[in-house]
């Protein structure tokens, strides 16, 4: 009957998207998954509190509120938390790993862009929740200037990109 | 006939009631009531992010966090469960030709509980956020707020799984022996299917709840890292319980839609057999798909794409359903009576959910939207757009049937349109915010273009949408006293014949 095959060809076009969606979807994840992190990668070590993030260098360098990192080259951030449940989140870089109490999670990334950008936290952790942020610094060289600080405030590029 | 709210009884009559068209109507009370509550939370929520700032209309973030839990958790919970159970126990014994529910007494039980669990909730105004992960909700939560949100959430646990068993024995053991199961409504499968995930979703996040207490009070870890416990353990046991209730807030709402698309499009479902297998397999496929929600705690790759693949699974479902109504009103001579308008609205913006959720489930991608705003949109396309929108068009379409008096259709239409449309501009909005950056449950944000306009825009259209829900509540209070008559054979004037909504048994 033509009633039924209407709906058989609709329900395999449906199906046929999906797996295009997730076979797009595993390639993709499967080459930024953590075991493809450059071997040669700086660990950073990120730790969410309410309400700052502190960071430590492989150096045993030490920022709060602020994350200093070059363009280029590649890091490995293992993120905890002290207390509640974080979420460590770099929306300009896509980046976002849970901070979770005794546990350690970890990304990695390599920055392709210098300037100032933000870190925020992206999951609920209380009373501050909203202004657990943080600055990402991305210098175009080891010990540089930052480049541009125009972005200091914006919460991403693309914002700012559409506001001017 | 008897008219519920034409003929008038002393109110403990209806209060001690075990008949199932009064416990009905009572859970449709109710849930009306939570909805508008509920609903002017959200509208102090809006105002407050109208501008970039704090303390604009609300005082701190402390009370900001309370609001929007005690919003989200009123919506599921007291609007969006009681007002299915209410239609259904109203409409599944006519349906399956039994007198009353298999159970009436435990039945009046199951309903009185729920404004015990409703109290409890908007007393204690906890700040938990409607999924309280531990440690957050074990350590830091103040008391006695988030006890009472656990013994809430547990009484209206205990309440829904109840209901759901009575339910499942009234439909599968009290239909007529001469009803097929294959030739009940679409709406009497929707219950079934519903209340059969409830019984086997509910109980994990019952334990969940117990243990949650028992963390609170001390005496044990099992959330708490300090203790050798694991917060994790605790989202894998809230989504096992709650991925699939998002169907059980989904599936009643779609077998309303089937009830109303036919009728108005004057056409017989397209296929009666497609809507039972998407009931099904939505119901089976949609358990595998728990942990989409938790891709960015620390999964694997094996294990989050065990959980995309799962989660794909469950999409063509809905898929069907989607096709099913179009088909069925492809040709028809649709008459787009308020309800009707309702329906298609919802309709609309379930297609556009989605479509969102796809994005959501493609891994990487999440990592762009997962706890953004762009999560509170989707979920709302579905919440409120389609399942709310149904519910809503089907409150005006037993409205007759009921009271024996007609709605204003002009205020329906009213009532419709500021609702579609405030809908549509806040939550496709808040995709967007979402795209840029803003986190969910935030009481403020970075004060920059495009992010103060994007939120001037959603709380417009939030407002727009809570102004349709004050028309429609205007409207069936006044109609419900005021309506004129309705013309009992075809209320709506479509020229179709109803299903025998009012036969039934005489109250008891
Ligand atoms: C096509 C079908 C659907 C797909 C593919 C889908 C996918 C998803 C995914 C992957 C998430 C997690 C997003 C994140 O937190 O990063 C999500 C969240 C959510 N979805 Fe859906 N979904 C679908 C249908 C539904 C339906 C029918 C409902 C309710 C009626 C619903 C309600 C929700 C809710 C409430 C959340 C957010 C929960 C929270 O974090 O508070 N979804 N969805
Ligand atoms: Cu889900």
């Amino acid at each position: 009957m033509g009633h039924t095959t209407v709906e058989w060809v609709y329900v395999g076009v449906v199906v046929a998207i999906l797996c295009y969606v997730g076979a797009d979807a595993w390639n993709v994840e499967r080459i930024l998954d953590i075991t493809n992190a450059p071997a040669e990668a700086e660990v950073i070590k990120v730790t969410g509190q309410q309400w700052l993030w502190t960071f430590e260098h492989e150096d045993g360098r030490k920022e709060i509120s602020e994350l200093h990192l070059v363009k280029g080259k590649p890091y490995r951030f293992e993120v905890t938390s002290l207390d509640v449940i974080h979420a460590f989140n770099m929306p300009d870089f896509t980046t976002l790993i849970d901070a979770v109490p005794g546990r350690i999670n970890s990304v990695w990334l390599v920055p392709d862009q210098s300037g100032e950008y933000l870190i925020q936290c992206r999951e609920y952790c209380g009373f501050s929740h909203y202004q657990m942020r943080a600055k990402l610094i991305v210098e175009d060289h080891e010990g540089g200037p930052s480049v541009a600080n125009a972005a200091a405030e914006l919460p991403s590029k693309g914002a700012e990109a559409i506001a001017s | 006939m008897v008219l519920e709210v034409k003929k008038p009884r002393p109110i403990w009559e209806i209060l001690f009631s075990t008949h199932h068209t009064d416990i009905g109507l009572l859970y449709v009370y109710m849930s009306i009531t939570a909805l508008i509550i509920g609903g002017s939370l959200a509208m102090g929520i809006r105002a407050e992010l109208f501008t970039p700032g704090t303390g604009d209309i609300i005082p701190d973030s402390n009370t900001f966090n309370r609001i929007f839990t005690v919003h989200g958790t009123n919506m599921l919970f007291f609007w969006l469960i009681p007002f299915a159970s209410g239609i259904g126990n109203y409409l599944i014994p006519i349906m399956v030709r039994y007198k009353d529910m298999a159970w009436p007494k435990l039945n009046a039980v199951a309903f009185w509980m729920l404004p015990v669990a409703m109290a409890l909730v908007w007393l204690g105004f906890a700040d938990t956020t409607w999924n309280a992960y531990p440690p957050y909700s074990i350590l830091k939560a103040p008391g006695p707020a988030a006890e009472m949100w656990i013994f809430g959430l547990k009484i209206a646990g205990i309440s829904s799984v109840l209901g759901a068993i009575n339910f499942i024995v009234t439909i599968l053991k009290m239909k007529h022996p001469d009803l097929p199961l294959m030739k009940t409504s679409l709406f009497v499968w929707s219950t079934l299917v519903t209340s059969l995930m409830i019984v086997v979703a509910i109980p994990t996040f019952a334990a969940a709840l117990i243990m949650l207490y028992t963390d609170r009070l001390g005496i044990s870890g099992f959330f708490n890292p300090a203790m050798g416990g694991d917060p994790i353990a605790y989202q894998h046991l809230f989504w096992f319980t709650f991925h699939p209730e998002v169907y059980i807030f989904l599936i009643p709402a779609v077998g309303m839609l089937y009830e109303l698309i036919p009728k108005f499009s004057r056409k017989p479902i397209f296929s009666y057999q497609s809507g039972v297998a998407a009931f099904v397999l939505l119901a089976l496929v949609g358990f595998a798909s728990w942990a989409h929600h938790m891709y960015s705690t620390g999964m694997s790759f094996t294990e989050k794409t065990v959980f995309m693949v799962g989660t794909l699974a469950a999409v063509p479902a809905s898929a069907m359903h989607v096709f099913n109504w179009i088909a069925t009103m492809w040709g028809g001579r649709i008459k787009f009576a308020a309800p009707m308008s309702w329906a298609v609205g919802g309709i609309v913006l379930f297609f556009y959910a989605g479509a969102g959720g796809i994005v959501n489930t493609a891994m990487p991608l999440d990592f762009l939207t997962h706890d953004s705003y762009w999560v509170v949109g989707h979920f709302h396309l579905f919440v409120a757009g389609l399942v709310t929108m149904a519910f809503i068009g089907f409150t005006y379409y037993m409205f007759p049937f009921i009271t024996g008096r007609m709605y204003n259709e002009r205020q329906a239409m009213i009532a419709f349109w500021l609702f579609f449309a405030g809908l549509s501009i806040v939550f496709l909005t808040q995709h967007i915010l979402g795209l840029y950056g803003q986190p969910r449950r935030v009481f403020d944000y970075v004060p920059v273009q495009p992010l103060i306009i994007m939120n001037q825009i959603a709380s417009v259209g939030g407002w727009m949408a809570g102004a349709g829900a004050g028309v429609f509540l205007y409207s069936i209070i006044t109609a419900a006293f005021k309506g004129k008559p309705a013309n009992m054979n075809d209320p709506f004037a479509i020229g179709e014949q109803y299903y025998d909504y009012t036969r039934r048994e005489p109250h008891h």
